[in-house]
């Protein structure tokens, strides 16, 4: 049992990472509105870069911004011990604004389909659409 | 990373993107997607990752909310689940 525990909480930001692509993963397949997909597409983008920046955590590491890189005492030895890796962080940083771009265009749809429809229940929109 | 406040504000984000995809209300359910995203960006300042941080809070947690308020305001807020 302390096994277990003590598993889980060494790798907890994994875990989470893994639960929330879940959730966003089920809402996307079985939640019936058009919003609370995009709810869900939302949340498995942001446990994706959950786990990318989960990556680059170091123990007793600090902020990747040089200490001693200006003024009169500034040398140039870095040691990459000393610092988190910034290399997953500008990865995702593309990814959140990816991410907000395509918010926008499925949020622009769902408002023609409602437009279109009169609801935003899939069910309801697929009726529509057998019955024409 | 001060592991305490990280495990606590994991499970509050698990919470919040669960209570986001239940409450019957789509205006409350982006209002719960904005903390949801608020608290990712915590997570991020936690990690260490500063510029990922403050691109979340204004991009996830600021535009994103405004959109779908904006969505929401022109749709419905009708929601079967």
């Amino acid at each position: 049992m302390t096994d277990l525990i003590s598993m889980v909480v060494a790798k907890y930001n994994y875990w989470i990472y893994i639960t929330l692509m879940m959730i966003g993963l089920y809402a996307i397949i079985a939640k019936n509105n058009l919003v609370k997909k995009i709810v869900g597409m939302n949340i498995f983008q942001t446990a994706i870069i959950l786990f990318y920046v989960s990556i680059g955590v170091k123990k007793g590491a600090t902020i990747p911004i040089l200490e001693h890189g200006h003024g009169p005492d500034a040398h140039h030895v870095v040691h990459a011990v000393d610092y988190i890796n910034p290399l997953p962080h500008v990865l995702m940083l593309t990814a959140i604004v990816v991410g907000v771009a395509t918010l926008g265009v499925a949020l622009a749809l769902a408002i023609r389909v409602y437009n279109n429809y009169n609801t935003l229940e899939e069910d309801e929109i697929l009726a529509q659409i057998r019955e024409k | 990373m001060i592991w305490p406040i990280d495990l606590a504000i994991l499970t509050l984000v698990v919470v919040a993107a669960i209570g986001a995809l239940r409450v019957k209300d789509l205006l409350g359910a982006s209002i719960l997607f904005g903390s949801y995203s608020f608290m990712m960006c915590l997570l991020w300042s936690i990690m260490g990752a500063v510029d990922v941080a403050f691109t979340e809070a204004s991009v996830g947690a600021g535009v994103s909310t405004v959109l779908f308020v904006a969505a929401v305001f022109r749709t419905s807020r009708r929601t079967r689940d």
